[in-house]
């Protein structure tokens, strides 16, 4: 940071207003796992208090491995997000790069009717979309939730990663033409790594948003075979009694491939490899 | 081999005309400079010969074959790009033989051929770096070589000096003449300064607005050019233009280039004031402002002492001043 723009009361209100709202964020985050390690008392009795000696419990952890089929839950959960995810990466990007790089008629256009899926909440046709998977039988399928979630998460990848394989040198693109590569090697090989941080921004939004849904799975494959970690979690809310111990600590277990997942396409975020290619 | 006939070449994005209708002749070995100012089509015309561009209307052959519809990597060319355009992931050495590995050609003969190239262009040391690695000289510098290995035809340079700085785009230009005379290949080269096109050219195609002003050796345009832009484009710095009225002239512009002027403290054509003096060492340029012929520039050459303010008497070279008319042209 320069000195011009350093001075102390400054730098306290920054770090200030994002601690506070870092706390604010993290909060519910913590008292989640904080509130899964202790006993239905001690969750009821201090509910703001971390896990004692005394009030510290595994029970909704073993609740949770032992009841239902949880890791099943997992697997299914993770099938479906890196399923839509790799489709909604592949085809997003092929179809950006269709549109930034491709002068055709209507190119505009398309791009535009590409990017309205963003306004339009795809749970306004949750209707019409199951009626269509009863009729080609893929109810309580995963290829039903990878299907909706490719759909949905499109439009935006679509629309962050045409403007972005805009800002590909076309000097690059023509060097690989001019050397015999194929359209395809182009795409691959030169044009998606460059582009790799802005994959990783889509491949975030694009992931948190299917591995949180409760609606599809729900609706499209409520069965104990495709149940997703988020349907599975319901599983202790009861009517009457809800098993707060089991449900925390699967909100806790839940979080933790997320986390993972988010990690990795992080890394990707920090790296760049353009420099040195085009000046 | 490597020649190169362009035959009434037009080229339109909707309804914008960039290219009007461009005929030209290369022949083998020659190295031709397309010059010209910001937009007026050069690039478009090299991407069109190269293939990257399809044409709207009209034929490019390349050694008297057609290659209009023949991909880039078939008709033979090699290029150069202003922005170096390396493959970040490759090494210096796979950069200049991945061309040669789509077309399938053994390991060895492409060894040999980076060898010969990289010994050319003193590069050996960096074969197995990544150009991230490599300072912006070095990369251009691996850039030809990429060209250079592939035996073409045709080189292609899309204003390759314009992101090096002044000493080293002086070193590369000299290295890129050195190379055509090693080569012997046809070469042509797209820029927009003069010098480069005035010291690399065999020939120099001049382009504005879309159409060919004028085709000639460098000398050939200094000495007679066709028209007034070209007048005013080559040279540096750029020739004067009077209006012929206040001249007392029949023609519509007079035209004189600054180092065919000579000044006097006392008398002679154009008497004027110093603007500025601009001092260089081996010469000096002056900017008078003149009763009769408005601002003019006038290049001394040596050191020439002169106050901003002073008067001064400016006389052109009858022998070399150009007469133009109404509609640009050089008046015989």
């Amino acid at each position: 940071m320069s000195i011009a723009t350093r001075s102390l009361p400054r730098t306290i209100g920054a770090h200030a207003i994002l601690l506070t709202y870092t706390v604010i964020a993290l909060f519910p985050v913590v008292l989640v796992i904080m509130n899964s390690f202790k006993s239905r008392a001690g969750i009821f009795g201090a509910p703001l208090t971390p896990p004692t000696p005394k009030t510290f419990d595994m029970i909704g952890y073993t609740t949770v491995i032992g009841q239902g089929d949880f890791i099943h839950y997992f697997q299914n959960s993770l099938v479906v997000t890196v399923g839509s995810l790799f489709f909604v990466l592949l085809f997003g990007a092929m179809a950006a790069f269709a549109l930034s790089e491709y002068r055709f008629r209507g190119n505009t256009l398309m791009g535009l009717y590409l990017a309205l899926g963003i306004m339009i909440p795809i749970r306004l046709a949750t209707v019409a979309i199951l009626q269509l998977m009863v009729a080609s039988g893929l109810v309580n399928t995963l290829t039903a939730l990878i299907l909706v979630y490719t759909a949905q998460g499109l439009p935006l990848a679509v629309f962050i990663l045409s403007e972005f394989m805009k800002q590909v040198s076309d000097d690059l693109k023509n060097a690989g033409r001019i050397d015999g590569l194929s359209e395809y090697t182009i795409f691959f090989r030169l044009v998606v790594p460059l582009v790799r941080p802005s994959m990783a921004t889509v491949a975030v939004f694009t992931m948190i948003p299917i591995w949180n849904d409760l609606w599809f799975p729900l609706i499209l494959a409520p069965s104990e075979e495709t149940k997703t970690v988020t349907l599975g979690a319901q599983l202790f809310l009861g009517q009457f009694v809800t098993n707060w111990n089991a449900i925390l600590a699967a909100l806790s277990l839940a979080i933790l491939p997320v986390l993972i997942l988010y990690v990795i396409f992080s890394r990707q975020l920090i790296r760049g490899i353009t420099s040195g290619a085009v000046k | 081999m490597g020649s190169l006939n362009i035959e009434n070449v037009k080229k339109a994005f909707g309804p914008v005309e960039v290219l009007k209708g461009i005929d030209l002749e290369v022949t083998d070995g020659e190295f031709v400079v397309f010059v010209g100012p910001s937009g007026c089509g050069k690039s478009t015309l090299l991407r069109v010969i190269a293939g990257l561009e399809d044409s709207t209307s009209g034929r490019v052959l390349i050694d008297g074959e057609d290659v209009s519809v023949t991909p880039p990597a078939k008709r033979g060319i090699a290029m150069v790009f202003q922005t170096y355009a390396l493959y970040p992931h490759l090494t210096v050495k796979n950069n200049m033989g991945l061309g040669l590995k789509q077309a399938n050609t053994p390991a060895a003969e492409i060894d040999r051929r980076i060898g010969i190239a990289s010994s050319m262009l003193s590069l050996e040391p960096y074969l197995e770096r990544r150009p991230a690695e490599l300072s912006g000289g070095q990369r251009q510098r691996v850039a030809i070589g990429r060209a250079v290995v592939r035996e073409p035809k045709l080189f292609l340079f899309d204003e390759p000096l314009s992101n090096l700085d002044a000493a080293l785009r002086v070193n590369t230009r000299l290295e890129i003449a050195q190379l055509h005379r090693r080569l012997k290949a046809t070469m042509i080269y797209v820029t927009h300064d003069q010098v480069e096109a005035m010291t690399l050219a065999d020939k120099i195609v001049v382009l504005n607005a879309g159409k060919i002003e004028q085709i000639g050796g460098p000398m050939e345009l200094y000495n007679s050019p066709a028209n007034e832009f070209v007048a005013g484009f080559i040279g540096s710095p750029k020739m004067n233009f009077v209006d012929g009225a206040r001249l007392g002239e029949t023609a519509k512009t007079i035209g004189v280039r600054p180092e065919h002027l000579t000044v006097d403290p006392k008398s002679g054509a154009w008497k004027g004031t110093v603007v500025h003096a601009e001092h260089l060492g081996a010469d000096t340029n002056l900017y008078l402002d003149c009763e009769k012929a408005g601002l003019i520039t006038v290049r001394i050459f040596g050191v020439y002492d002169a106050e901003p303010g002073a008067t001064l008497y400016a006389t052109p070279d009858p022998t070399r001043t150009y007469r133009f008319g109404a509609d640009g042209k050089v008046l015989k």
